[in-house]
C-alpha cells in the first residue's frame, strides 16, 4: 500500500465486470481519484494477492471475506469490511421443494436428495445446509446431496449452479433445491420454476453477502477517499447509474461484518476453510 | 397504507400493485403489504432489496411486511429529458441540434440520461429538416402499390423481336440506375438523427420504392424470356459518381433534382411509347414515385439554401465536376439511345425511324426545359440554370 494508486482486486465471473470496473476507473479519475483494477479467475488467488500486499482492497465474495478475516488475523492482522452494496444486506436462503410433493417440513427431508449450488457458494450450498444441520439434518447422513457445480472459485457468484438446481428439482431429479431468496423470485418470473409449481419450506436467517475488504489500517487516506467516493455515488447520477444497474444496487453503504456469523459457523462445519484460512475443503478445486 | 394483494404472487405480477402504491408515495413513506400468497415475505425482501426500498417483517393487522419507498424507483425518470414533440406541427417539437444520446428515443419521448452517444452525421435541423416532409411521407405511404396486381403481367407484348429487345434494352439501364437510386438514399438513412423521424421514413421509403422498380423492371424484362441487355462501362461510371457523393445536399441535388427530375421526362416517354401494356403501367407507376423523390429534393434543397446561401456555389461546383469527371466517358449507352427510337419508332421503316428520332430529340429537349425548371425553383437565374442542365450527364440519371 505505498503507491498513490488505489489497486482493486475483483473476480471475473463474467465479462460485465470488465464493463464495470472499467466503468468506475472513468468514473473516479474524472474526481481525480488514482484507482486501477486487477482481475483473478477465482477467489482464492485474490485472497492470496490480498494477503500478499498485492492489492489494496478486494471486492471479495462473503467466503473470500471470512477467508481474509481469518488468514489477517493468524497473521496479527485485521480485516475490515469498508464498503458494500445495500443489496449485499439481509439476503436469506430458501429451501425449495414441488407443491406436488409430500413434503411439507424441512423435517420431512430426512432421507431424500437435496439439489445445491457450486461446492463453494455461500448461498446456494454453505448457508442453506448450514441451516438444515441446525434442524438435525446433516447433510451425507440425514440426506443426501447433489452438487450443481458452475465455475469453482467463484463461490457462487455465477447464477448457473442455481439454476440447474431448480432444473433437477423440476426434472424430478432431486427433492428439494437450496436458493437464495431472489432466485426463486428470478425463476419463477423466468419460468424455470412455474409460480405455484414449488413451495417454500425452509429460510434461513439473515446474512450479508459480498463486501470490499481492507487488511490492515482502513484509515490510510486513499482507502478513504475510496470509500468516500462510493459512499458519494447517486443512483440519480446518469454517468453511474447503468454501472450501479450492472452491479446490482442502488446505493453503497458502509460495510458491517455481523451477519458474516451465520457463513463463520458454516465454514467451520464444514470443514471448508481452517481457522487460519486455509483452504481444507477436500473436494473443492479452485 | 394497506395494500392487499389477495392470492396473487410477485412471480405473477403482484409487484405491478406494489410499485404502483409506493409511487404515490414520498421517499421514506412506507406501506403496508398483505395477501395470502405463500411465498409473499420471501419475495417481497428479495424485491424490496433489489429496488432500493427497505422491508420489514410485520404480523399486525393483517400486514405481513411494511416497505418504507426507497429514492432509487423512479431515478430514471427523474433524470430524463423531454426529446422534442412526436407532432411535427408542434410549436418546438423538431430541435435544432438534437444530441446524440438521444439516440434512437423516439421523438416526443422522456430520454433518461446517459447511455450510449452515438454520432450523427446529419444532426443540423437547418441542414436535414423539411417542413413538407411529413405530408410527402404520408402521400408515399398512401401510394405504395404491390407489383404483382398492380401490373397486369399477362398482357400481350408486340410480336417484333426488334421491339422487345428494345424494350430488354431499356428494362436493363432503368434497372442499374435504380440500383444507384437505391443505395444512394440508403447511405444516409443511417445518418440522419432519428430525431427528424419524417425524414428518415421518408428516405427509407424512397428505398423501398426503388426496389419496387428494380422488381417491376426486371420482370418486365424477363417476361419475354430473352437474356437483359448491355450494361456499359459509361453508364455505370456515371452512376458510380452519384455513390460516391458523400454531402447530404450535392447528392439530392445531382440524384433527386437532376438525375429522377430528368428520368420523370423519361418515363412519361416509356408510357407514351410502351409498345405493350405492361411496359406502359411499369413506367406509369414509377413516374408517380420518382416525382415524389424530385418533391421532395427540391424541397429539401429549397430549405438549405435559404439556410446556408454558399450551398449554391458548391452545387454548381459539383455539377460542373461531376462533368469533368464524365466528360471522358461515352454517357448514355448508344444501345439505350437507339432502343429509345426505335419504341418511338415503332419500326424499322425510313419514316418511322426519322419520326422516333425526332421524337428522342424532342425528348431530350423536355428533360432540358425540366431541368431548367427545377433549377429555376432552387433560385438558379436563367442562364445559369440553362449552362448547368446542359453539364447534366448524358446518361440522363
Amino acid at each position: 500500500m505505498t503507491s498513490s494508486t488505489l489497486l482493486l482486486g475483483a473476480v471475473a465471473y463474467d465479462p460485465k465486470v470488465v464493463t464495470i470496473w472499467e466503468g468506475f476507473r472513468a468514473w473516479f479519475a474524472d474526481r481525480d481519484f488514482d484507482f486501477d483494477y486487477v482481475l483473478f479467475s477465482n477467489y482464492e488467488r485474490q485472497v492470496d494477492a490480498h494477503l500478499a500486499g498485492e492489492i489494496d482492497v478486494a471486492w471479495n465474495s462473503p467466503l473470500a471475506w471470512v477467508r481474509t478475516r481469518r488468514a489477517a488475523q493468524a497473521r496479527g492482522q485485521e480485516a475490515h469490511a469498508v464498503a458494500m452494496r445495500d443489496s449485499d444486506c439481509d439476503l436469506t436462503s430458501v429451501v425449495v421443494v414441488r407443491t406436488d410433493s409430500d413434503i411439507d417440513d424441512p423435517a420431512d427431508l430426512k432421507g431424500t436428495t437435496i439439489g445445491v449450488g457450486s461446492v463453494d457458494s455461500p448461498q446456494a450450498t454453505l448457508l442453506p445446509l448450514s441451516y438444515l444441520r441446525s434442524l438435525g439434518l446433516s447433510p451425507g447422513t440425514d440426506v443426501t446431496i447433489r452438487r450443481f457445480d458452475v465455475l469453482g472459485g467463484k463461490h457462487g457468484d455465477h447464477i448457473g449452479g442455481e439454476r440447474d438446481a431448480a432444473r433437477a428439482l423440476m426434472a424430478g431429479e432431486v427433492d428439494a433445491a437450496c436458493m437464495i431468496d431472489g432466485n426463486h423470485l428470478l425463476f419463477g418470473r423466468e419460468g424455470t420454476l412455474p409460480p405455484g409449481a414449488t413451495t417454500v419450506i425452509g429460510q434461513t436467517g439473515p446474512y450479508d453477502h459480498c463486501n470490499f475488504t481492507v487488511i490492515g489500517d482502513p484509515h490510510v487516506p486513499k482507502v478513504d477517499r475510496f470509500v468516500s467516493l462510493l459512499l458519494g455515488m447517486s443512483y440519480d447520477d446518469p454517468g453511474v447509474r447503468p454501472l450501479l444497474d450492472l452491479e446490482g444496487l442502488k446505493e453503497w453503504r458502509v460495510g458491517r461484518i455481523e451477519l458474516y456469523a451465520p457463513l463463520e459457523r458454516a465454514v467451520d462445519e464444514f470443514a471448508f476453510y481452517d481457522a487460519a484460512g486455509n483452504v481444507v475443503a477436500a473436494d473443492y478445486r479452485p | 397504507m394497506l395494500v392487499d394483494l389477495g392470492h396473487l404472487g410477485l412471480d405473477q405480477g403482484a409487484h405491478l400493485i406494489v410499485k404502483h402504491a409506493l409511487e404515490q408515495l414520498e421517499p421514506g413513506a412506507a406501506i403496508d403489504v398483505c395477501g395470502t400468497h405463500p411465498e409473499l415475505r420471501v419475495h417481497l425482501r428479495a424485491w424490496a432489496r433489489t429496488r432500493g426500498h427497505r422491508y420489514e417483517e410485520r404480523d399486525t393487522d393483517g400486514a405481513v411486511a411494511r416497505i418504507t419507498r426507497g429514492t432509487a424507483a423512479d431515478a430514471a425518470r427523474r433524470n430524463s429529458e423531454p426529446a422534442g414533440h412526436a407532432s411535427p406541427t408542434v410549436e418546438g417539437a423538431i430541435v435544432d441540434h438534437p444530441p446524440g444520446h438521444w439516440g434512437v428515443a423516439p421523438r416526443g419521448a422522456q430520454v433518461e440520461l446517459g447511455g450510449p452517444d452515438p454520432f450523427f452525421a446529419l444532426d443540423d435541423k437547418a441542414h436535414v429538416w423539411v417542413d413538407d416532409a411529413p405530408r410527402l411521407y404520408a402521400q408515399a405511404a398512401a401510394n405504395q402499390w404491390d407489383p404483382a396486381t398492380a401490373i397486369d403481367w399477362t398482357s400481350r407484348l408486340a410480336n417484333d423481336e426488334l421491339i422487345e429487345a428494345a424494350v430488354i434494352q431499356v428494362m436493363t439501364y432503368l434497372i442499374e440506375n435504380e440500383v444507384a437510386a437505391l443505395v444512394v438514399p440508403a447511405r444516409f438513412i443511417a445518418q440522419v438523427h432519428p430525431h427528424f423521424r419524417e425524414v428518415m421514413q421518408l428516405l427509407a421509403i424512397q428505398v423501398a420504392d426503388e426496389a419496387r422498380h428494380i422488381e417491376a423492371f426486371t420482370r418486365r424484362a424477363m417476361l419475354s424470356g430473352r437474356p437483359l441487355g448491355l450494361s456499359t462501362v459509361g453508364g455505370r461510371q456515371s452512376l458510380q459518381t452519384l455513390i460516391d457523393e458523400p454531402d447530404f445536399a450535392i447528392s439530392a441535388f445531382l440524384l433527386s433534382v437532376l438525375g429522377e427530375g430528368t428520368f420523370l421526362s423519361l418515363l412519361s416517354f416509356l408510357e407514351a411509347h410502351a409498345p405493350d401494356a405492361t411496359t406502359r403501367r411499369v413506367a406509369q407507376l414509377a413516374l408517380q414515385d420518382e416525382a415524389r423523390h424530385v418533391a421532395f429534393g427540391i424541397a429539401h434543397l429549397r430549405v438549405q439554401l435559404d439556410a446556408e446561401p454558399d450551398l449554391r456555389t458548391r452545387l454548381v461546383a459539383a455539377v460542373e465536376r461531376r462533368h469533368d469527371v464524365l466528360a471522358q466517358t461515352s454517357g448514355l449507352n448508344d444501345e439505350v439511345y437507339d432502343a429509345l427510337v426505335l419504341l418511338a419508332a415503332g419500326s424499322l421503316d425510313p419514316h418511322a425511324i426519322a419520326t422516333g428520332w425526332r421524337r428522342v430529340q424532342e425528348l431530350q429537349h423536355d428533360m432540358d426545359i425540366g431541368r431548367r425548371r427545377r433549377l429555376a425553383r432552387l433560385g438558379f437565374a436563367s442562364a445559369e440554370a440553362e449552362a448547368l442542365s446542359a453539364l447534366h450527364t448524358r446518361n440522363f440519371m
